[in-house]
């Protein structure tokens, strides 16, 4: 199970709104409780291809944003990204470039600008997906 | 030496290069791998002859990215 708070949600889904019409991105951490996740800080990163069809984050900022949640008490649990007019669930690219299996892989789909559907997802092996349980607290 | 791994601090023999570390901290997909060596990225093909050093602080940020 990974939880997120609802402002969280809104955060992100605020954010995503405004980078339209390119896919928006960031990194999440928390805090882990065996196989729980609790995400308890959301980052707005820069999508560096600034495209409506990729997104690669810029890893100056990855790391800064780490820095950020260690000094917190807080380690990374993954990433999340925006699909502005596809499904909330992995793409094949997104899949070919799942290259940490200890991550989530959060996607919002804003397909449906007044239903944003945000799904957590685990991929093995760059190709094994499975949906985890996403609880909004 | 003591240094400090994603966060952690872990005892490692002296002299270990970036690539040794890699190899003993069962980094998934090393290639596609960014490592930072007390805040510097350090590019690919200096994994090799970098050696590390007591109290650095090392991490390994994965690539990510994607696509719909």
């Amino acid at each position: 199970m990974i939880t997120i708070k609802r402002s969280d949600v809104d955060k992100m889904i605020a954010h995503a709104k405004g980078c339209l019409p390119e896919e928006a991105c960031g990194l999440i951490g928390g805090t882990k409780d065996g196989a729980d996740k609790h995400i308890e800080a959301v980052y707005l990163l820069e999508n560096t291809d600034h495209s409506n069809e990729h997104f690669t984050l810029d890893p100056k900022e990855q790391l800064a944003a780490i820095k950020d949640m260690r000094s917190k008490g807080l380690v990374p649990l993954g990433n999340w990204h925006s699909h502005p007019e596809s499904p909330s669930r992995p793409s094949e690219e997104d899949k070919r470039l799942s290259y940490d299996s200890t991550a989530s892989y959060m996607i919002l789909s804003l397909m449906d600008a007044q239903k944003p559907d945000l799904n957590s997802f685990h991929v093995e092996n760059r190709r094994d997906v499975t949906k985890e349980e996403l609880v909004v607290i | 030496m003591i240094i400090t791994v994603a966060g952690e601090n872990k005892e490692y023999e002296s002299g270990i290069t970036v690539k040794k570390l890699i190899e003993l901290e069962n980094v998934e997909t090393p290639e596609y791998v960014t490592v930072s060596l007390n805040d510097e990225f350090i590019d690919g093909g200096e994994f090799e002859s970098t050696e590390i050093k007591n109290g650095d602080r090392i991490e390994f940020l994965y690539f990510m990215g994607g696509g719909r």
